[in-house]
């Protein structure tokens, strides 16, 4: 009995030692970005144009173009992404084309997302002729956050009591008015945390945008959807592999690095209080 | 009036039934893409010398397309993550479902998210700027980045995925499996490793799979610290140049059209074939899974 009391101890100490490298590994990470990416930003970093090269001034561009991308991105696969949620939760009987479907995102959600930046080169870019533009990058990263929203919408879908809808139909409304007046009021908070981590994860997305609408060299902001845009994500990429002054561009880069993490973990920080507190107030 | 109800319902029935159909149209649509864009190369250049050729030289005169170093590459590297990321993943969902308590569970999982959450471009920069220098010195290196600097980024970002699924699997175990076993007088280890986890098994090789889906199919960090040379992969401390960095390497310059821009194609065919069949065979494990434990 000692010895396995012995065993057991050791199985633990070894657990604890791996959950503290993941843990030491993350806090190094937020350690370097934090803080030598907090010396860089101020005021005037986060709205001007870059100088002299890309070697000194601000990032506006880049944040900006983020902004483009991800608004787009989301406003073409929210409404899409839902509407599919609608129809797996409140329409569909198990059969085999749902299971097709469900395979289907399964899948679209294990894309590489350089094969979706190829795909928006080959579709949006090159063959509707959008150009590397706005539109073409938000397009391609609409398509790669899609599965996400599906997800996260169904998942809000589902967690309506049954007997609401029962209620709706027993007052004689139709299935279309059960979801426009009973079903959406009452998930909208879970599609909306749902949307919130897409667009996190859709502005930290680099490959996607690589060929379809990211630039690093622009001395002006975007005028329509057609133009080219900076981003943040490549933006970090191109200081570290295209320029010739490191030793001015690595610094840039850190507090670019700092900008992209901030948002993209405050937004993450934001689903998941909100998801916490939506499914407490559902029991 | 009670026609033109039922017909509205219909047409919104149908809207919302095309709606869910566009992630398969956009599945096959990236696939017929890649093959229609991909194919043409090997009208001019045999198969089995573009899967097995051991040089890529694509910008050379006469070019090269042997793809063998890029798909090595990218398994080679894949496969040092995993080995460093499936012990700790693992370990961390067993801790997080297992000993943890209620507190440290929600921090735990809270730092686990945040991991996942971070865009793989940092990943890529703080190999960079931090890991590569750091392991040179470390290993005396001629070089930072190398497969390993790249391994051990890709496992970092790798345990989001396998530990989060894993917890999942462990967590919907059966409580009676775990009262049998301490009924029977089995430690609380004992329990879990000889129960818990075995009855889990399904979901955790689920979650070690779609682990391996992300980490083959990452494209900013490995562009950033694998070292870029497009040879075949002899140790972890030297360069390598996987399926994905090359593609986001050659894409900008390749023209459209030129047997280096279908070769590419045919690239991302082979890596869009891997993951299909890992999250299929994920997908079939989970289905599979949940019929027995039924």
């Amino acid at each position: 009995m000692k010895k396995r009391r012995y065993k057991e101890k050791l199985a633990y100490l070894f657990l604890t030692l791996m959950v503290i490298i993941i843990l030491s590994s993350v806090f190094m990470m937020f350690y370097f970005i934090i803080f030598r990416g907090i010396k860089v930003i101020n005021w005037q970093f986060l709205t001007q144009m870059p100088q002299k090269g890309m070697t000194a001034g601000g990032i506006f561009p880049a944040i900006l173009g983020t902004l483009y991308l991800t608004i787009g991105g989301i406003c073409f696969a929210l409404p899409l992404g839902t509407s599919a949620a609608i129809y797996l939760t409140e329409y569909a009987d198990q059969n085999r084309l749902i299971r097709i479907i469900r395979i289907g995102i399964n899948n679209l959600a294990g894309v590489p997302s350089v094969v979706f930046g190829l795909f928006g080169l080959a579709i949006f870019v090159k063959y509707l002729n959008f150009g590397v533009s706005i539109l073409s990058g938000s397009l391609t990263l609409g398509i790669l956050i899609l599965p996400t929203i599906i997800r996260a919408s169904e998942e809000a879908l589902s967690a309506v009591p049954q007997s609401f809808r029962e209620a709706s139909l027993a007052l004689g409304a139709t299935k279309w008015q059960t979801i426009q007046k009973v079903v959406l009021p009452n998930s909208i908070s879970g599609i909306l945390t749902g949307s919130i981590l897409s667009i996190g994860r859709a502005a930290g997305e680099t490959a996607p945008i690589l060929f379809t609408a990211a630039t690093f060299y622009t001395m002006r902001l975007p005028d329509s959807i057609f133009s080219e845009v900076q981003a943040l994500p490549y933006h970090i990429y191109a200081l570290m592999t295209e320029g010739t002054h490191p030793e001015s561009q690595v610094p840039i880069a850190y507090g670019t690095a700092l900008v992209l993490v901030l948002l993209v973990l405050g937004l993450n920080l934001i689903a998941f209080t909100l998801r916490n507190r939506f499914r407490r107030s559902k029991k | 009036m009670k026609g033109k109800f039922f017909l509205k319902e219909k047409i919104i029935k149908n809207i919302f039934l095309l709606s869910s159909l566009t992630s398969i149209f956009f599945l096959v649509g990236i696939s017929l893409i890649l093959f229609k864009e991909g194919l043409p190369l090997f009208r001019e250049i045999n198969f089995i010398k573009f899967l097995w050729g051991k040089s890529w030289y694509p910008t050379c005169n006469p070019p090269e397309f042997g793809a063998l170093p890029l798909i090595l590459g990218s398994f080679w590297i894949t496969f040092g993550a995993l080995i460093i990321a499936v012990p700790l993943g693992v370990s961390a969902a067993i801790y997080i479902s297992e000993l943890a308590t209620p507190k440290i569970r929600n921090f735990l999982k809270l730092a686990i998210e945040m991991l996942a959450g971070i865009p793989s471009v940092i990943y890529g920069f703080l190999g960079i700027v931090v890991l590569g220098p750091w392991l040179q010195k470390l290993l005396n290196l001629p070089v930072g980045l190398c497969s390993i600097t790249a391994s051990l980024l890709l496992a970092l970002m790798a345990i989001p995925t396998i530990t989060s699924l894993s917890e999942e699997a462990l967590f919907s175990v059966s409580k009676d499996y775990k009262e049998a076993s301490y009924a029977l007088g089995a430690t609380k280890w004992e329990t879990i490793i000889k129960v818990i986890v075995p009855a889990a098994f399904p979901g955790i090789s689920t979650a070690v799979l779609l682990g391996m889906g992300r980490v083959i199919g990452e494209t900013m960090t490995v562009l950033m610290v694998a070292g870029g040379a497009a040879v075949i992969p002899r140790s972890f401390l030297e360069p390598a140049r996987p399926i994905t960095a090359t593609i986001a390497l050659e894409m900008g310059e390749a023209v459209v059209g030129s047997n280096h821009y279908h070769a590419l194609f045919s690239l991302a065919c082979i890596l869009f074939i891997v993951s299909l069949a890992l999250n299929l065979a994920a997908d079939y494990l989970l289905t599979k899974f949940r019929r027995t434990s039924q």
